[in-house]
């Protein structure tokens, strides 16, 4: 791999039953990520997945990219939800983008996006490689 | 109803020691769609524990979790989490904002192993939409 540049673009699909088992998995049993009429009495569009959800997701590709890799910082804000339909998948995307430092880590710049359009804000890993 | 004021610089008790098992930390991965095979836990693994600060945290403070919405975590890490380490958060209220509104809350979590020694801090912005009118 080159020191610097784009890496191969992950996809991922989050379905409600991947919400579900995340609930059990993480102790997070927001009611948001389950119940239509409690998400939108909140004012949301629908079932959104957890935002550390779509965090994982980003952490997987971090992962797929520097397999073993330890992971110094990661960080990302959740700039839109994701709303994942009762019936079908979403789709999310992540990109990378390397830029070395000169300390010995490697800065991972994500693109998280899901139908085009970005999901979390300034998504960024920092890898001991 | 906003959040009280007072809160900002306030540090919660320690959440209960949690083992990490590799059971635990399977569930992990395979809920996120990924398969383990041993080693240290994923980077978001340590939000468990963070989520069991804010929660106690929530309780307290009488906040109600499904008008909690994320808007934001950073992890910064000592070391990687691995199946044996038992771990405490300790959430410190950092910020408190109105907005519109919402609060913006603002949260640190450090999180210790069984030695006291620091495993990772995490912070978190985390919005309470506020009740309708």
């Amino acid at each position: 791999m080159s020191a610097s540049g784009n890496l191969p673009t992950q996809v991922f699909t989050i379905t409600r039953a991947d919400l579900v088992a995340y609930a059990g998995a993480s102790g997070d049993h927001n009611p948001i990520h389950q119940d239509e009429s409690v998400a939108r009495s909140v004012g949301l569009p629908g079932v959104i997945a957890h935002g550390m959800y779509t965090m994982a997701l980003a952490a997987r590709a971090v992962e797929s990219w520097f397999p073993g890799a330890e992971v110094v910082s990661f960080g990302c804000k959740f700039t839109n939800p994701v709303v994942v339909p009762a019936e079908v998948g979403v789709d999310i995307e992540v990109a990378g983008e390397v830029k070395p430092g000169d300390d010995g880590l490697t800065t991972v710049a994500l693109t998280v996006t899901s139908g085009g359009q970005k999901v979390l804000g300034m998504p960024k890993a920092v890898v001991r490689v | 109803m906003p959040v009280d004021q007072s809160l900002v610089g306030r540090e919660f008790p320690p959440t209960r020691p949690y083992a990490v098992s590799e059971e635990k930390v399977r569930q992990f991965v395979t809920a996120t769609g990924g398969e383990y095979g041993g080693g240290p836990a994923p980077a978001t693994f340590p939000i468990v524990l963070a989520f069991d600060a804010m929660n106690a945290f929530l309780e307290s403070e009488s906040i109600d979790l499904f008008r909690i919405v994320h808007g934001e975590q950073k992890f910064r890490y000592e070391r990687p989490v691995v199946p044996g380490d038992v771990l405490t958060a300790t959430l410190t209220v950092a910020s408190l904002r109105q907005i519109g509104g919402n609060d913006i809350i603002g949260t640190a979590s450090e999180i210790t192993d069984a030695d006291g020694a620091l495993v990772c801090t995490t912070t978190a912005t985390l919005v309470h939409r506020g009740a309708a009118a």
